[in-house]
């Protein structure tokens, strides 16, 4: 860039289409992000519900299978905001690392967290662990001869899909592997989402990165438990199933 | 005390430019960090080499004009200090210290350790300022500002726009500066006007200059010499949903 080039200067009637502005595109990556954060909540929420037993989690299975066309909805709307997450977060990681020009032969960052400077990469890593999720527990594509379980009501065993599904080591260790990334990944997002868009209540400031971690470990802490449960025998193969 | 300089030389905009190793000897720790500088360029220009090129101009830590990324921290490693008020008793005796420009695509080295700024003069021309004519200056007190307004505006406006910010940022972002200057005016009755075309124009107006986005590390904040916070920049994308959402 020649320095001393007239470069064009924008007035405010200027019209640049918000995906394309920076703050736009970090609203975007925010507001897709809060979604999933609810999603991984109501997820959490619903598979914690393998403790109380089969008849509990196959009703609760057989209740989302109910919803027909709202699953489908939500199906449909959380993959759109995956898709439109991963587009820009791939397009502001280019974008940033590009800014820069030449680099410093000595740079010393003194706040950049390592879950911040890797978000790329956890969520490039939960990206193949969804694939891996949904093959496994959805479409069945892993083990499909878990697929078409039934329960003694005729409904689909899920409990029964589950427990089997963890009982093999190597499903297990890739979930709990997981489930670190999507700690790595939340620790960062979570704090970072109410900073973009301008929701940190003044009481809280420097305080949010501690709520992240918290928030993340409570996450990861839920979700793991259910693999590790199974793995001890603690949550197991109800009498004569299977 | 003496020290150890590894300096970043570049000859013109062109030049690929390297670092170069020079001894800074007899250094006095009541000297600045300029000062020293200034010893070392005698020494150099007596051995017949070409002094180090570098900003300044107020050296008492009001004017933005110096620009040092020493030991890989803008301004150095002191919070709150700008290179100019950074005194060498805060180094030892005997120590390495790494002297680089700002670095960032929207900021062109122009020579040795200067870069050309421009990028945030022409955002301020994109939005930065109140066009009204407030005729001479009104008696105090006669619009009523909040405290609260005041204060904040008031800090905002602590910003001398150095570009620190976009030298700290691993992204070189430049959202502090601008949102610093958003906020300030924003914060003010006689910002109200303009407030939804400046958040907009100084928006575009930064992207186009190609400063990165951040990414929420918060090193600008650290770097900052007038510890602006980064609450500015939640402010600014508050700014510029508002200006959405007003359709103007
Ligand atoms: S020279 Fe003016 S702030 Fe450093």
């Amino acid at each position: 860039m020649n320095a001393t080039a007239a470069k064009k200067v924008y007035s405010g009637d200027a019209s640049v289409p918000l995906a394309n502005i920076s703050i736009g595109m970090k609203v975007v990556m925010a507001v897709t992000g809060a979604s999933f954060i609810l999603f991984i909540i109501g997820h959490l929420m619903g598979n914690m519900q393998i403790f109380i037993g089969q008849e509990q989690f196959n009703a609760y299975a057989a209740f989302l299978q109910g919803l027909g066309e709202l699953l489908w909805i939500e199906r449909v709307l959380i993959f759109t905001f995956f898709a439109i997450h991963i587009f820009y977060g791939i397009k502001l990681y280019f974008e940033n690392s590009g800014a820069r020009g030449v680099s410093y032969k000595k740079f010393n960052p003194s706040q950049t967290t390592y879950t911040a400077r890797t978000m790329i990469w956890s969520g490039l890593a939960l990206l193949a662990f969804v694939v891996f999720h949904i093959a496994h527990f959805t479409a069945h594509v892993v083990y499909p001869e878990y697929a078409h379980l039934e329960d003694a009501l005729g409904r689909h065993d899920a409990y029964t899909m589950v427990v089997v599904g963890f009982q093999h080591a190597w499903v297990s260790i890739l979930y709990i592997i997981s489930m670190g990334f999507l700690a790595f990944h939340l620790s960062h997002a979570l704090p970072s989402l109410f900073q973009t868009i301008g929701l940190i209540h003044p009481n809280l400031r420097n305080k949010e990165r501690v709520i992240g971690r918290l928030f993340a470990l409570i996450i990861f802490l839920g979700y793991v438990s259910i693999p590790v449960a199974i793995m001890a025998g603690i949550v197991r193969l109800p009498k004569g199933g299977m | 005390m003496n020290l150890t300089l590894y300096v970043w030389r570049q000859k013109d905009a062109n030049d690929k430019g390297r670092m170069e190793k020079y001894a800074a000897k007899d250094i006095n720790e009541h000297m600045s960090f300029l000062e020293m500088l200034d010893v070392v360029n005698e020494d150099l220009a007596q051995q017949g080499i070409e002094p180090i090129a570098f900003d300044h101009d107020c050296r008492e830590g009001i004017c933005g004009t110096c620009s040092l990324v020493v030991n890989g921290r803008p301004h150095g490693h002191e919070t709150g200090t700008t290179v100019c008020q950074l005194h060498m008793r805060h180094f030892k005796d005997g120590d390495s210290i790494y002297i680089e420009p700002w670095r960032a695509k929207a900021f062109p080295v122009v020579r040795d350790l200067i870069v050309d700024r421009s990028a945030f003069d022409r955002i301020m021309q994109a939005g930065g300022f109140v066009s009204v004519n407030t005729g001479s200056a009104q008696d105090a007190n006669s619009i009523p500002i909040s405290k609260e307004a005041a204060d904040t505006a008031m800090d905002a406006a602590a910003c001398i726009g150095c570009g620190a910010c976009v030298a700290a940022c691993p992204n070189a972002s430049a959202m502090l500066f601008v949102s610093a200057k958003i906020s300030q005016l924003a914060s003010l009755p006689q910002g109200q006007a303009e407030r939804e075309r400046r958040a907009r124009g100084m928006i575009a107006q930064m992207d186009a200059e190609g400063f990165g986005n951040c990414t929420n590390f918060y090193e600008c904040e650290a770097a900052c010499p007038k510890e602006i916070p980064v609450k500015f920049i939640a402010k600014m994308n508050r700014e510029y949903m508002r200006a959405l959402a007003k359709g103007k």
